[in-house]
Formats: structure tokens, sequence, C-alpha cells
């Protein structure tokens, strides 16, 4: 048997199939950025790189409904009529059909369970796919850039060939919907979304109330925070949830989804936070997953809408605390010169954002304590079956 | 919407000579609050409310309590006056008699038989349905002149993009002059609509930086 790998990462070019269209805000192009830079650093070896099998349609079923995988591949074909589609969430300004998208959606999903079956036998520590993270996929409806839902098929993956109990943490800016619903009554999964409040943002859910339901219930997290909220108060919320929320559940495998649409830059959201955020955000799960788990934790990608400014830096740095290597400073220049000649923008020259990335802002102080409130709300069960087990 | 869209049609009612100890075992079995009081026609004859059999129930720090007072019939305490709607009353009518009156709960009555009964709770859900927090979206808030027309403009705008609007509230803004317009949109991605609708000349409240808005 070879020697168990610290950690692996799931790549193929065929990932970047999954285009909807050229000035669609969701561009796997980031995974190719995410890559390259990595590959410019030295930081990632060829036997480190392993490509994803295609998810078959018992897998994606695990979670999904046949019509809607029908569907899916219908579309695909260019065969489903337009109203049929719509009842689907397919067609729409959010997920347009495109060609082959059934194969393309089924090969990140498989690249989540090639990731999965790495960690869970015990091929390797840590795995990452950054093209998986698709957490808005509901069982017969796609949403918000997502048609099949990794993140839930590998969940319930791992519930049954591992029978394993999950903790799923997203950091995605949006809450995890998906995932959640998929799992809101089974005790055997928790989910913990840290997001920006959906009073105005997109999905509009994951409210502290959520809780699950059932036997589910205590077993969905959610703390959504204020916008405009920056690094320090993120910070604080989601080392401290994951901190508790992990104790409390004792997981046998962390599964994250790492969007990086909270930065400021993010077209698409209003939270502040900056790629010091990105830095720690992948260093606490990595602790935990050693703590609780034996070092078993997957990691996946999710939104990331400044695809050139920060996903690539951001996602890289996923990897990099797999590895345990430490990097500052700039990038390789020839990652920049490459790459600039594309991007709209100007690429960000270095590791760290400036100290002046944003104008100061109003109110600070106030969505600082009112994040603090909803963590304590979000945290309140946990806390008070601990002081009275005590 | 009416009420009979949103009424519960499971009501729990008591005779009026039943006892308020048989009150207590209804309200805390069923977990509810409210019970019309009926006559054996099953006309409506008035309403207790857990409040009321609290203050009619002997004080839990009394050691010695009096446990006659328990066999008491319910109608020595129920309201005769009830506040009552019907099946065809607009919810947002209703919303509003809950508001005034400042009451918990309304039993609804149709040729003088009791048929359902709506509560504050059920009220504010239907609210919260109103708003379509409850399905996938984003919300834009757009302020716009108070002439008319400005709202089908909007929705053009937004049906351009081909998304699906899920609510949309329209309310006065502090000045007379204009409106605003709150919808919530079927999309992650909002900026193309907020694009459209700031070159067509309007003002979009949100999504916008704190401070700038206010």
């Amino acid at each position: 048997m070879t020697k168990k790998q610290d950690a692996v990462f799931i790549y193929s070019p065929e990932l970047l199939q999954y285009k909807f269209h050229d000035q669609h805000p969701f561009n796997q192009i980031r995974i190719q950025l995410t890559y390259e830079l990595l590959k410019e650093l030295d930081c990632l070896d060829d036997e480190e790189i392993v490509s994803p099998r295609l998810a078959s349609d018992e897998d994606i079923a695990l979670i999904h409904d046949t019509a809607y995988i029908e569907a899916v591949k219908k579309a695909g074909q260019g065969e489903l009529p337009e109203h049929i589609a719509s009842n689907y969430g397919l067609g729409t300004e959010d997920t347009p059909v495109f060609s082959n998208m059934h194969e393309a959606s089924a090969l990140m999903v498989g690249g989540t369970l090639t990731a999965v079956d790495y960690v869970m036998e015990g091929k390797a520590n840590h795995a990452l796919n950054l093209g998986g993270g698709l957490h808005h996929g509901f069982r017969g409806k796609a949403s918000g850039f997502c048609i099949y839902n990794d993140s839930s098929i590998a969940i319930e993956y791992m519930r049954k060939k591992y029978g394993a109990r999950v903790l799923y943490v997203d950091t995605d800016a949006h809450h995890g919907d998906g995932v959640q619903w998929a799992f809101y009554e089974d005790p055997d999964v928790c989910t913990l979304s840290i997001h920006e409040t959906g009073r105005y943002l997109f999905p509009g859910t994951g409210n502290i109330t959520e809780k699950g339901q059932g036997k589910g219930y205590g077993f969905s997290f959610n703390v959504p925070v204020d916008a405009f909220t920056e690094d320090e108060s993120w910070m604080k919320v989601y080392e401290t949830a994951i901190h508790e929320v992990a104790e409390y559940f004792k997981p046998d495998v962390i599964l994250t989804q790492n969007g990086a649409d909270a930065h400021y830059y993010d077209p698409l959201t209003h939270l502040s936070v900056s790629m010091e955020s990105y830095r720690f955000v992948p260093k606490v799960a990595h602790e935990l997953a050693h703590k609780y788990c034996d070092g078993r934790w997957i990691a996946v990608g999710g939104g990331g809408y400044d695809i050139w400014r920060v996903v690539p830096r951001a996602w890289a740095l996923i990897w990099l605390e797999m590895k345990q290597k430490h990097v500052s400073g700039n990038l390789p220049k020839n990652w920049l010169d490459r790459w600039q000649k594309q991007a709209p923008l100007t690429l960000s020259p270095s590791w760290e954002d400036p100290e002046n990335l944003y104008p100061a802002i109003p109110r600070k102080q106030e969505i600082t304590e009112k994040n603090y409130q909803t963590l304590t709300k979000a945290l309140y069960q946990i806390r008070s079956h601990k002081n009275a087990s005590f | 919407m009416i009420i009979e869209e949103i009424m519960n049609r499971n009501v729990h009612t008591m005779y009026a000579d039943q006892t308020i100890a048989d009150a207590l075992t209804l309200l805390n079995r069923q977990k509810i609050r409210h019970i019309p009081i009926v006559n054996k026609e099953e006309e409506l004859v008035g309403i207790i409310s857990d409040r009321d059999v609290r203050d009619a129930s002997p004080s839990t720090l009394d050691l010695d309590p009096d446990k006659a007072l328990l066999d008491s019939p319910v109608s020595s305490i129920m309201e005769p006056d009830v506040i009552t709607a019907h099946p065809l009353d607009f919810v947002e009518e209703i919303s509003a008699v809950f508001y005034e009156q400042r009451i918990g709960c309304v039993p609804i009555v149709e040729k003088g038989r009791v048929v359902g009964i709506v509560t504050e709770s059920d009220m504010l859900h239907t609210l919260i349905l109103l708003t379509g927090a409850h399905q996938p979206s984003s919300h834009i808030e757009i302020q716009v002149e108070n002439v008319s027309g400005k709202l089908a403009e909007i929705t053009s705008i937004i049906s351009k993009r081909k998304v699906n609007i899920i609510s949309v509230l329209v309310y006065p803004n502090n000045d007379d002059k204009y409106k605003n317009l709150v919808f919530r949109v079927q999309t992650m991605n909002p900026m193309g609509i907020i694009q459209d609708i700031t070159d067509h000349g309007h003002k979009v409240l949100w999504p916008n930086m704190p401070g700038v808005t206010e």
C-alpha cells in the first residue's frame, strides 16, 4: 500500500466545462487560476493531483429526484421546452441552460465524491475539490447558480457508505440552504452556516431560528451576520461557532464549504472581510479536523465572484493550510504577468490585502455588537445544555 | 386574500356550563390560548383566554387553595362580547382589528356558528408570506416618483432580465413626492437589474452603503 498522503487536490481541466456563458458571474476559470498559482509556487506536486470521477445517476439520486436529473439531461441536449425547464429552475437568469450541463455537473459532484473516498478510505488526511460547494441546489430544483448539490450528495454518500457523522461548515456569504434543508431532520448531520443576513441578500433564509426539525432539532446552526461586517468580528463569530459546534457534535469527518464571496471586493455581497479571514478559516478547520476527526477534512469551493483578485488567493490558502505551508508577501511574478493580460482589473500583487482596502465603515461598533448577540442566540442551546450537564 | 384561506378550521370549543378546571385541561392539552364558548346550538356566546383562566385559578403560592373555584362554570369568567370575523373578510382588514383592539385571536363565525379561528401568530405568518421571505430571493428597494406608471416601469425592467418576482411591497416615503418599492426577486445576482434601474434614472436604496441611504 502506498503511503498515506497529507492531502490530495482534485483537478482536471474538464471541471471548467461547468459554464453558463461568458457574462455569467459564476466562472470556473477560478479553479484554473488557483491551480496555476499553486503550481507556480511549487506547492502542488503531480502525485497530489487526482482527477475527478463522473458521478453516476445513482450517486446523484442520493439527493435529487430522478425526474429532475432527467430534466437536466434533456436541457443539456436542448430538448427541454422552456416552460417545463422553468419548473425545475432551469433556463433562468441564474441557471441558464448550457450544452451538456448534466455531464459537467456530474463531474463536479464526482470530484467531491472522489475527495470523500480518498479521505474516508484513509488514502489522504485531507482532500480539496474547488469545483464543488454548490450549496443552493435543491432536490428537484436548480437555484442560485447550482444544479446538483455536490455537498449534500457527498454527505448522504458518507452516511450510507461509511456510516459517518458529518459536520458541514459553510462560510460562503450566502446561506447554505440546499444542504441545510436536505438534512434538516437528520441528527447525524450537523450543519453550520455563517453568512450575510438574508434580510436583503439571497436566498433570504438562514435565520438563527432555523435549528432543525424532529430528530434533527438542534443540529442546524445559523449565524447571520450584518452587512459590512469586517475581519475582526467575522473571525470571532466563525471561530467561536465552529469550536463550540464541533465540541458539541463530535463529528467523524468535517466537510467545509469555502465560498470566497464575503470579501470586500465581491460584487454580489455586502460584507467587508479581507484575505486575513481567508487565511484564518482553513486554519481553524484544520485544527479541529485533527482534534476530533483524526484529520479527516474535505474542503470544497463555492461562491466567489471577484474571480481575479480574491478567489485564487483565498482558495490557494486552503491548500497551503492543508500542506502546512506559509506564504506572505508578493505573489509569483510569472502568474501575475500571465493573467494580468486577461484580467479586466488590476490583480492584487500580494497575499495580504492593503491596510486601506476600503473606507472606514460607519457603525462598526453596532455591527460588531449585533453580530455578537446573534452568535450568542445561535449557540444558546449548546451553552445551556453544557451548563446543565455539569 | 380572505380569511377562509388562512383560518384554522379545527376549533376547540366548550359549552358555557363546563368548568374552569375543564378549560385548564383543554388549554394545556391542546397548547392553545383561547377557547370560544358555544351554546347547545353551537352558537358563539363568549370567549375565554388562558389569562382569564389563570386569573380565576388559585395562586401556586397558596398552600391551601379553595379548589371549589375551579368547579365554577366558564360562563362565570367568559367575555360575552366577542369580536368576530366572517370567512369572506379580508386578511388585511382583520389584521387592523388585531392591532386596534389589542386582541390575541378572532373566532370566525358564519350563520351564528363558529367555523374557524385566526390567531395573532397565524396573522403574522401570513404577513411573512406576503413579504416573500420564504423563497430563495434577493431584496431590492427602489425610490420612485409618486406618479402613475412607475411600478409598471420597474417590473418591465425586471421582466426583461427574465427574473421572477416573488413579492412586491409599496410603501410611503418620508417625502410625499416619492414612494418606495420593495421587491424580492428570484435571483442571486441582482446586479444587472440594479444597473438597468439606475440607468432608467431611479434611485436604488438597497443594496447601498450604510449611512448613505439614511
